[in-house]
This record gives structure tokens, sequence and C-alpha cells, in this order.
């Protein structure tokens, strides 16, 4: 017994006690990124290619910061901003209570369920047309395009995991006689909880997907008009630094997200995947 | 006195579990129910936490008709079944959310050390082993002060160790306040351990065949040949071994006793 625990509690320390270590495993991440970014450098700083469709990363970069020299790149990246997390509000409130409703009722998810897969299955672009005739091409068409894509992967989460709460647990607190109130607030919104950050961050990920098209089909900022602009004027460096700002925001936005569920989640019995 | 009145069970696929149960159940008496899988022991249970509502008859405390769950009748499953988001305190005073913070707080840790677990209140339920997490589900139906303790096969999942110290431990803790306890299980031996009456019953429909005194000074000795005898009558009632000349077997049902 002791000998196994020496054994293995060892190389585990070893890592604790070297600094080093603790960052070595994130960084991992940016060895091709950054391996791939030096390549291209080097290639265009040789002269292989004159990189004038394909930026290396100093162009980017000398894009990026006259941008923000200039607050140009920081009214783009609010006004994306603003679209997302309005959108993103939407339809959370939406996809929620929908998600709630048909997961606790029968009687709505027969009603209401195949309407919405049906609507789910409509190209998100398709309603572009509609929704600026509907609403004109400022603000609330664009949010409500948002809103729509955030909808359907927080209502199925919501739905699919109000479904597979365990039974066994929902008799617990039968057998302690909560009342329907009760009932949601300590045992089924626990339960429900770990899908429901899932199913948030799928539904971040369309909001970023989708404000992207909304600012692509008409907008006069945002980092969508950037990629526009850049392409009208042909500037390549400049959709490169837009895509690459919208990488950044939409990881940070996602870790952000995460972060602020994690002290929620920490009863969870998670596999987490081989170290 | 819990009483159990010519209880059927009938599902919607008009499979018969249960068929005319009658039992009485007096306060403070161990009932073990015993039978093989399928006949309807876990179902009568649930009939009488109220999980479920009989098809025919009825399941009554002290007069009270039980038709949901009821405030004197607590139940231990076969899993622990503990929430997995709230500690071992949380779980433990699940169901006095309602009473002041400071009595909660005292109760649920006079119960924890009373199941000898005081130093894991602050731990997640995932952190405990099988034994741990179903002691403090007894805790977590016992800091209700129930007057029947339901118990529904609630060691089977534990290695044998195990299993005897929880046996031990249960008739320990049922000493306190001597609640009503009925304890479903397939293990004739805890029946034999627990109980002052082992009630044998068999399946299609699911209903009692036998009721078996148990009248032996606790603790028992599980070597004894006392304890042989009676388990010998158990089997027998089990149609497990064949029968033994001078076993008296008492049957509520009023089978016919064909040996």
């Amino acid at each position: 017994m002791s000998l196994f625990s020496i054994s293995l509690s060892e190389p585990v320390a070893a890592d604790e006690s070297r600094p080093l270590a603790r960052f070595a495993k994130p960084a991992l991440g940016f060895v091709l990124p950054v391996g791939l970014g030096v390549l291209w450098e080097f290639a265009v700083w040789q002269g292989y290619s004159d990189g004038r469709l394909v930026p290396p990363p100093s162009r980017i970069w000398a894009t990026l910061t006259e941008l923000a020299a200039s607050g140009e790149l920081q009214r783009h990246v609010a006004a994306t901003l603003m679209r997302v997390a309005a959108g993103f509000c939407f339809g959370v409130i939406a996809g929620t209570l929908a998600g709630a409703i048909t997961g606790y009722s029968a009687l709505t998810r027969r009603l209401l369920d195949p309407a919405l897969q049906a609507l789910r299955a409509i190209p998100s672009i398709a309603w572009v047309p509609l929704f600026i005739l509907w609403l004109g091409i400022f603000e609330s068409s664009k949010i409500t395009l948002i809103s729509v894509g955030v909808f359907f992967p927080v209502y199925l989460g919501v739905m699919g995991a109000v479904l597979s709460v365990d039974r066994k647990i929902v008799e617990v607190g039968r057998v302690f006689r909560l009342s329907g109130a009760q009932m949601v607030r300590r045992i089924l919104l626990p339960a429900v909880l770990p899908a429901y950050v899932l199913a948030l961050r799928s539904g971040l990920g369309l909001g970023w997907m989708f404000v992207v098209a909304a600012e692509l089909l008409g907008a006069s900022e945002g980092l969508g008009y950037l990629l526009v602009d850049g392409q009208q004027l042909g500037k390549p460096a400049q959709i490169v630094a837009a895509i690459v700002v919208f990488a950044v925001i939409g990881k940070t936005t996602d870790w952000l997200l995460s972060l602020a569920a994690a002290p929620f989640l920490r009863w969870e019995d998670r596999y987490g995947g081989r170290q | 006195m819990l009483t159990i009145t010519h209880v059927g069970k009938t599902y919607a696929n008009t499979v018969r579990a249960l068929d005319g149960i009658s039992l009485d159940v007096a306060p403070g008496e161990i009932v073990a129910v015993v039978g093989g899988s399928g006949c309807g022991k876990s179902t009568l249970l649930r009939l009488v936490c109220g999980l479920d509502i009989p098809s025919q008859g009825s399941v009554a405390l002290d007069g009270d008709t039980i038709a949901s769950p009821h405030q004197k009748i607590g139940i231990v499953f076969q899993e622990p079944r503990l929430l997995p988001w709230l500690t071992v305190a949380g779980n433990v005073g699940f169901g006095l959310a309602d009473r002041p913070r400071a009595e909660r707080a005292e109760r649920v840790a006079r119960q924890l050390a009373r199941v000898g677990l005081a130093d894991k209140a602050s731990v997640w339920p995932r952190e405990l082993s099988g034994g741990q997490a179903q002691r403090v589900a007894l805790a977590r139906a016992l800091v209700m002060r129930p007057e029947v303790l339901l118990l529904d096969e609630p060691f089977s999942a534990l290695d044998a160790f195990t299993r005897a110290d929880l046996q031990d431990h249960l008739l320990d803790l049922w000493a306190d306040t001597k609640p009503t306890l009925v304890v479903v299980t397939h293990d004739v031996d805890e029946a034999i351990v627990l109980a002052d009456r082992v009630v044998v019953m068999r399946p299609q429909p699911g209903r009692v065949f036998a009721a078996i005194e148990i009248d032996l000074a606790r603790p028992r000795d599980r070597q004894s040949a006392a304890y042989d005898f009676a388990k010998r009558r158990v089997m027998a009632a089990l149609d497990r071994k064949p029968a033994i000349d001078d076993c008296e077997t008492r049957s509520d049902h009023g089978a016919a006793m064909w040996w």
C-alpha cells in the first residue's frame, strides 16, 4: 500500500514543484498556430511569396495596431459585441423557457416541438430577407437573426436535459414531499445545470456565427463590416485581422462563460478526458 | 400501526404485480419481506411509501390512508440516491429545509455523528465509498425521525463485510427511537439477522406465502443452531430446499401447506 502511494504520488509532487510545468500543458495549444505563423513569416521574408493574398503575421499585426490607434477597431468590436450580447440574451431567455416547458410537459412537447424542429432545419441566411422586410435594415433585424441562432441549441439542450433527469432522483424529491416549484428549484434545476452550461456555450458559438451572417449582409460597423470592407477594397490583411479578432473574442467569451459556471459545477463527477 | 389491507397492483400492461396482500406491522416491529426477483416485494414497498397507489385495497398508517408520500414514512432505496450537487451535510438536511438553520445544522451534525460520518459533512457524494454513501442515505431518512422506515434491498450492492457491518449498524440505530422497519431483501441471512418476522412472498402474481416469526434474542449469532433452523424454515417457504418435518409455518394467505 505505502509502496504504491509513494510511487504514484511522486511524479505529481514533482510536477507541482516545477513552476514551468504548470504553463507547459496549456502552452501546447499554441505550438501549431504559432509554428505555422512563424513559418509563413519566414517564407515571405525570404521572398518565396509576396504575401499579398495571404498576409504574414507581421502585416496582420500592423493592420490591427493601425485600426486600434485610430479607434476604428474598438468601435467595430463594440458594435459586434453589443449585437451578440443582445441576441444571446433574447435567444437564451426564449430557448430556456421553451425548452423547460416542452421538457416538463408532454402535451406542449407534442404541440410545439415538431414546429420548432422544422424551423430549426431552415438555413439561417434564409431568414435575412424576411427579417429585413419585417424589421428594417438596422439593429433589430440583426439581433433577431442572432437570437434565432442562439435559441435552437439552448432549446434543444434544455429540453433534452429536463427529459433525461434521473427518475430516481426525482423520486427522492417526491419522498420528501416537494411541491412543484420546490421540485423545479431543488431537484430539476441543479440536475440540468451541467447540460445547460453546455447548451449556453453552443448557443454562444452560434451567436458568433450568426453575427457574421447579419453583418455581412449590410452593416456600417462591426467586425463583419470590416470583412466586407476588406474584400471590396482588396485588403486581405484587414480580413484576416477581423477573423483573428473574431477568434480571440469568441474564445474569450466562451472561456468567461465556463469560468462563471465553474463554481456551480464543482460537484460534478466527471471523466474529464485522459490527462 | 401500519396496515396493509387486500392490496393488489395491476400495471397498465395488465401485469398483475401484487394480489391480495394483507399485512399488519406493529409499531417498533422489524419485518423483513423476502422473495425471488419479480415477486412484487419492491412494488409493495413503493405502495407503502406512497410513490405508487394500489389498484385494489389500501395502505394506512394509524388509520391514515397512504395515497402519496407521508411525513412519518421514510425510505432508503437500493442505491443511495444522494443528490450529487449537495454536500453530505446538505443531503442529510435535505428534508429539513423548512426548519430554522440552527436546528437543521444541529440535527444533521448529530445524525452524521450517529452514522459515524461526522468528518465527511462537507464532502461531495462522489468522494464516498458505497457503504458510506448508503449510511448517508440512512442518515437522510432517520434525521426526519420517521415512525416507519422502509428499506428496499438497502445493502444488496455492498460487499459481504460492509453488508454485515451495516446490518448491525442499522439495528443499533433502530434501538435509538425504535421506528417500525420494513426491510425488503432477497438475502435470507439479512432477513433473519434483522427481523422479528419474515414475510415470504411468491410471484405471479405477487402474494404473501408465509409469515415466519423469528423469536431469537439480539444480537443474533449467525452460527447458532436456532439461527440455522430459522433459516431452513424461510428457505423451505421460499421453496429453495426440501421442507423439514417439524417446520411450523403459518400462512396469512391460507394457502395449502402441501408438505
